[in-house]
């Protein structure tokens, strides 16, 4: 899933000052999962941000509404109504939702609520871990379904680095050395010779470095 | 390679002599007197310097500049080169550069990581690592190719280094590393530091059973303590460092002013075991700030007069 968390409730403040009637707008795909912009947290937020705005003596009107995805036109029209009654939008979404929003309202204010972090999981509860950084050509099978790309900190495709440390990587000791979980994993599965051979650069088009990318199914085109 | 284009280090290696590097980290600045002052330290008693680059992520005068000071001082330079810092388009562009400027080694690293610096908000590059570095370093020698298969006129032909930790984890898979840099290219290796000999010997040991020393050439680092303070810092703070109790001990069983002058001697008994040991080509004496004591440490290790440049 995508993982992202709310953003400072000072900070949200002061980016919805300029307007008057704002909706808060939650999604409910990955973003409730990681408890930063479902249901429960755009609930908690407007209670919080009205008291805050009460406070300091200023009025602003906020409806509430969360949509299933905020990355689906079919979700997002559900909030159509919603959107054309308010100012502006403080959407609850990943990077993504906020920008397919505002794509889809061009006069309306979009503002993010959330910094979106990375691709990961539920490692247990109340820990979410970056699994991966959408390179665009999966390596998973050599390295025994362990990215060096997202969990190493170097990136290293030929690793370890001489910083791995009792597991630990040597930029922060709460974080386990992606190179020594590979190492781990194939030597159970009886593959630590993927690691004898060299593995050559990487060819970064298929990442974000070859500028945005895009995805053409000209079997789903209608 | 033709002769003319042979490295000194290069040229003591393959002779079989014991070789001896030391290390000079360029100044937060760009005055080339602090160069000049570590070169004057250093002459004579080393076959080459390493120069470091932006080491522990600290801005400093680029490695390829402060080698070129070295240079007009009539001393050799190693050039370190990160992949931190550069992608492989830079790092390709660089090495040929250097090596028309007459810098003959390189040692290829990926780098301590930003975080550990002084611009932790840095973004970093890892474009390559440092095998692949390697790599590509050799097939500009050997192939006179870039990484895009180009063929170059006048290719650089480094003499191609890289670093090696016989204490970092996974022990057992260090072995397998160091064979992945031997394959890709390396001629010569400079470890971390050495205090357990013991642990050093062993890795040794794997590495010659995979054939590995009759590969390269294996140059043990070194470097002399000053103080009881430093030995427990670098056994507690320094990331792939192995520093042992005994080691720590020593050095506080003496005297504080008597420290530096312990840590000298021990530095020296250590060369002296490292030069038992077979396949041990030669130490890198990393006298991090404290250049001056190279001298007496080479000296009193019985490695004077150093073999002279040809
Ligand atoms: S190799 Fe690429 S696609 Fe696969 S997990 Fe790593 S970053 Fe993601
Ligand atoms: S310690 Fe491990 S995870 Fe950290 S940079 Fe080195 S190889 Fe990568």
């Amino acid at each position: 899933m995508i993982v992202g968390e709310q953003k400072p409730l000072a900070e949200i403040k002061k980016t919805v000052a300029p307007y008057k009637k704002l909706l808060i707008l939650g999604c409910g795909t990955c973003v409730k999962t990681c408890f930063a912009g479902g249901e429960d947290e755009v609930a908690t937020l407007t209670s919080a941000l009205r008291l805050t705005l009460k406070k300091d003596g200023k009025e602003i009107e906020i409806e509430e509404l969360t949509i299933e995805r905020q990355c689906e036109d079919e979700f997002i029209q559900e909030a159509a109504e919603a959107i054309a009654r308010n100012d502006a939008v403080l959407s609850l979404a990943c990077g993504a939702g906020v920008q397919d929003i505002a794509r889809r309202f061009d006069k309306v204010p979009v503002l993010p609520g959330v910094n979106t972090t990375f691709i990961g999981v539920l490692e247990k509860q109340g820990l979410f871990t970056e699994e991966c950084v959408g390179c665009g050509d999966c390596e998973l099978a050599t390295f025994g379904g362990i990215c060096p790309i997202a969990r190493c900190s170097k990136r290293l495709l030929n690793g370890p680095c001489g910083g791995s440390k009792d597991g630990k990587c040597e930029i922060d000791p709460d974080i386990d050395c992606a190179w020594q979980l590979i190492i781990d994993r194939l030597k159970t599965l009886g593959q630590l010779d993927n690691l004898r051979n060299y593995i050559p650069p990487k060819d970064w088009r298929s990442s974000n470095a070859g500028g945005p990318r895009k995805l053409v199914r000209e079997d789903h085109i209608i | 390679m033709n002769k003319k284009s042979l490295s000194q280090l290069q040229i003591v290696l393959s002779k079989g002599d014991f070789a001896v590097t030391a290390e000079c980290g360029p100044p937060r600045g760009s005055d080339p007197g602090v160069i000049s002052k570590k070169a004057e330290l250093l002459k004579g008693y080393v076959d080459a310097v390493n120069v470091t680059d932006n080491q522990t992520a600290i801005v400093r005068m680029s490695s390829i500049t402060a080698c070129t000071h070295l240079l007009q001082m009539g001393l050799e330079p190693v050039m370190q080169m990160v992949t931190r810092d550069r992608n492989r388009i830079a790092l390709q562009s660089d090495i040929m550069g250097a090596y028309s400027l007459g810098i003959k080694n390189i040692l290829c690293l990926s780098g301590d990581h930003q975080s550990f610096g002084s611009q932790p908000d840095a973004m970093n590059v890892f474009d390559i690592d440092s095998i692949q570095l390697i790599h590509a370093v050799r097939a500009m020698r050997e192939e006179g190719k870039d990484m895009s298969g180009f063929d170059l006129k006048e290719p650089p032909r480094m003499f191609i280094g890289a670093a090696a930790n016989p204490f970092a984890d996974p022990f057992e898979y260090r072995v397998i590393r160091l064979a992945k840099k031997i394959d890709a290219g390396v001629d010569f290796i400079q470890t971390q530091c050495v205090y357990n000999l013991d642990r050093f010997k062993e890795w040794i040991k794997m590495a010659r059973e995979e054939g590995l020393t009759e590969k390269a050439h294996i140059l043990a680092g070194v470097t002399p303590l000053k103080s009881a303070g430093m030995a427990k810092y670098m056994a507690e703070k320094v990331a792939g460092m192995d520093v042992p109790e005994s080691v720590i001990k020593r050095m506080a069983s003496v005297p504080k002013e008597k420290c530096p002058e312990e840590g000298i001697k021990l530095c020296v008994e250590t060369i002296a075991e490292l030069r038992e040991i077979k396949d041990v080509h030669g130490v890198h004496i990393m006298a991090i700030e404290w250049e001056e004591k190279v001298g007496e440490v080479v000296k009193a290790a019985g490695l004077l007069p150093r073999p002279e440049p040809t």
